[in-house]
């Protein structure tokens, strides 16, 4: 039986347990985008742009952030939908012992629950990307391809928390994850603001961030910036931590589900 | 095999042994669950691994199971290699693990629907499946309802309907029964009975010893991570036990007093618990009457027919439940 079948199958277990919370989440993913773009590009851009916005490129405040946001809001996603219910899989729900009784491999059950959190990766930057078009913020047709790019964004981080959190038999570290990992990624790459702000020192951490290349690449893609050369180097960077991931991910499934 | 001459075992042809294993160990780093044991179960048999907890059960039906890969030894599950005919053998098996594994936001219905989508069978067979099953397990009219207000004993039998939504060969069954209050349990023990006359081979492991004897037609006695006997609960019990023991309550200050004076008995063997002497004999009646000869007067007195909870003693100097 090919792999993906069976990795369809607890893939499709997802879409049954989404079926109770998708209302819930779909207002959320809309919420989010109007009330970030709202505050940060609408209010604060206004202070931002009396001044000069030359260190922007030239364009509006909420043209500048609009697009990092949709990259840091897949990485969002991905830190909640790959940590607690992965860790819930295993500890509390279960599901993913009940799986591995049956015919799919722990390959198979983690798979089939990326596949899921690729969809809701792909439903959040949808979403942001059409709030972002109704406030008026995109500059480049080349903006339809930072779906895409936000969404291996959110890849390049989703595996590798999997393959973590897999491991985990509490969710203790989980809070201090999202405080000193994520908030820090959040606000220091290049989403709020150019790295080149920085003081010198930090900005080589930056750029080693996943997050700042997607930052990069869909900015770059709704200004219309984007150059071929850079933008591979960005993509090529983003798929190294995705195709990590898995790989580790794989491998410590497999130890917890075949302990 | 250590202590066992399966002389109730009928001669089977070799298709008819539907899990082999020889040698086999488990170990988790410098522990070892399982220390070199060997078995087989043949077709349509109910096959029980009796012992305490921590005698390596769980952890060789989880090998049975294709969800952990031994150690070293040989394991063959219908006529395959559980490493890397994982997949293909758990299409045909049934798992009730020992803690329940269910979606408690789901419905009773949606629970084995989902599990049967695992199995990749069509969804008519799935929802005529789920029906059927649902009667079977006595929960018909809990279908529509959210897992989580179930009662200990209904969850269970939720289990054992899902573990069957694959209409499995060989049903795996990890303490089917602990935590269920009497009543409770007598309902499983009937639908199990009932899958085993229907020809479902049932393998299972408890630490009761009712059970064991309600259930299996063979079992091992586990402890340490070794198989220390072999048989039926009867050939068990003929061969480790007497037909009948003498179970003594004293005055725990006359405790010690009172089992040395019943040492003098013409008993086969006494066992001096911690709160009971056993005494080992052909007749309790007798040895009851012997017992007040000798000046001995216990507080209370129970004559009654030996069970594997005696054969576990005898074994292993402990108790099942210790």
């Amino acid at each position: 039986m090919a792999t993906a079948t069976f990795a369809f199958r607890e893939f499709r277990f997802w879409l049954t347990d989404y079926r109770r919370t998708w209302r819930g989440s779909v207002v959320s993913s809309v919420l989010g985008p109007v009330l970030y773009l709202g505050a940060m590009g609408a209010g604060l851009g206004t202070l931002v742009n009396r001044h000069s916005t030359a260190s922007l490129g030239g364009v509006t405040y909420l043209a500048f952030i609009s697009p990092g946001l949709l990259a840091a809001q897949a990485m969002q996603t991905s830190f909640g939908e790959a940590l607690y219910p992965v860790l819930g899989s295993v500890k509390w729900v279960s599901n993913y012992f009940a799986a591995a009784a049956s015919p799919l491999r722990p390959r198979d059950v983690f798979r089939g629950h990326l596949m899921f959190v690729t969809m809701r990766l792909i439903m959040n930057c949808a979403v942001f990307l059409a709030v972002i078009a109704a406030f008026g913020a995109v500059r480049s047709p080349l903006v339809v391809l930072a779906l895409p790019v936000a969404v291996l964004t959110g890849l390049a981080f989703a595996p590798v928390l999997m393959a973590w959190a897999v491991t985990r038999t509490t969710d203790v570290s989980f809070s201090v994850l999202m405080r000193f990992v994520m908030v820090p990624l959040f606000l220091f790459s290049g989403t709020f603001f150019p790295v080149s702000q920085l003081p010198g020192w930090l900005q080589p951490v930056a750029y080693v961030t996943p997050l700042w290349h997607g930052v990069e690449l869909c900015r770059g893609l709704a200004l219309g910036t984007a150059d071929v050369g850079g933008a591979a180097v960005h993509v090529v960077y983003l798929l190294a931590w995705a195709v990590a991931g898995c790989v580790a991910a794989q491998l410590t499934y497999r130890k917890r589900l075949y302990e | 095999m250590p202590h066992s001459e399966p002389t109730d075992v009928p001669h089977v042809d070799h298709a008819d042994t539907l899990v082999q294993a020889s040698g086999l160990i488990k170990r988790f780093g410098d522990f070892t669950a399982v220390n070199g044991i060997d078995f087989s179960i043949t077709r349509g048999e109910a096959f029980g691994f009796l012992g305490p907890n921590g005698a390596g059960k769980s952890s060789t039906m989880r090998m049975v199971g294709c969800v952990s890969p031994p150690t070293s030894g040989r394991l063959t599950i219908l006529g395959r290699d559980p490493v890397t005919d994982g997949a293909a053998i758990r299409a045909r098996l049934g798992v009730v693990p020992q803690e329940n594994t269910l979606d408690i936001e789901l419905t009773v219905r949606e629970n084995l629907i989902v599990y049967g989508r695992y199995f990749g069978l069509p969804r008519s067979v799935i929802r005529e499946r789920a029906t059927s099953l649902l009667e079977f397990t006595q929960l018909s009219d809990r279908a529509e309802d959210r897992v989580e207000p179930l009662s200990g004993g209904m969850k269970r039998r939720l289990v054992i309907a899902r573990s069957l939504i694959n209409d499995p060969e060989i049903l795996l069954l990890d303490e089917p029964t602990t935590g269920l209050d009497p009543q409770a349990r007598h309902i499983v023990w009937d639908r199990l009975f009932r899958l085993k006359q229907r020809g479902v081979t049932l393998i299972l492991t408890t630490h009761y010893m009712d059970e064991a004897e309600q259930l299996c037609d063979r079992l091992v006695v586990m402890d340490g991570g070794q198989i220390v006997a072999e048989g039926s609960p009867r050939d068990l019990i003929e061969r480790y036990s007497t037909p009948e023991v003498l179970e003594l309550r004293f005055d725990p200050a006359e405790h010690e007093q009172a089992a040395e004076k019943l040492a003098e008995l013409p008993a086969d063997r006494q066992e001096v618990l911690a709160d009971r002497v056993l005494i080992y004999t052909r007749n309790g009646d007798q040895t009851l009457a012997a017992a007040r000869a000798l000046g001995v007067e216990p507080i209370t007195s129970l004559a009654r027919r030996s069970t594997l909870e005696d054969v576990f003693l005898r074994l292993t100097g402990r108790q099942l439940g210790d």
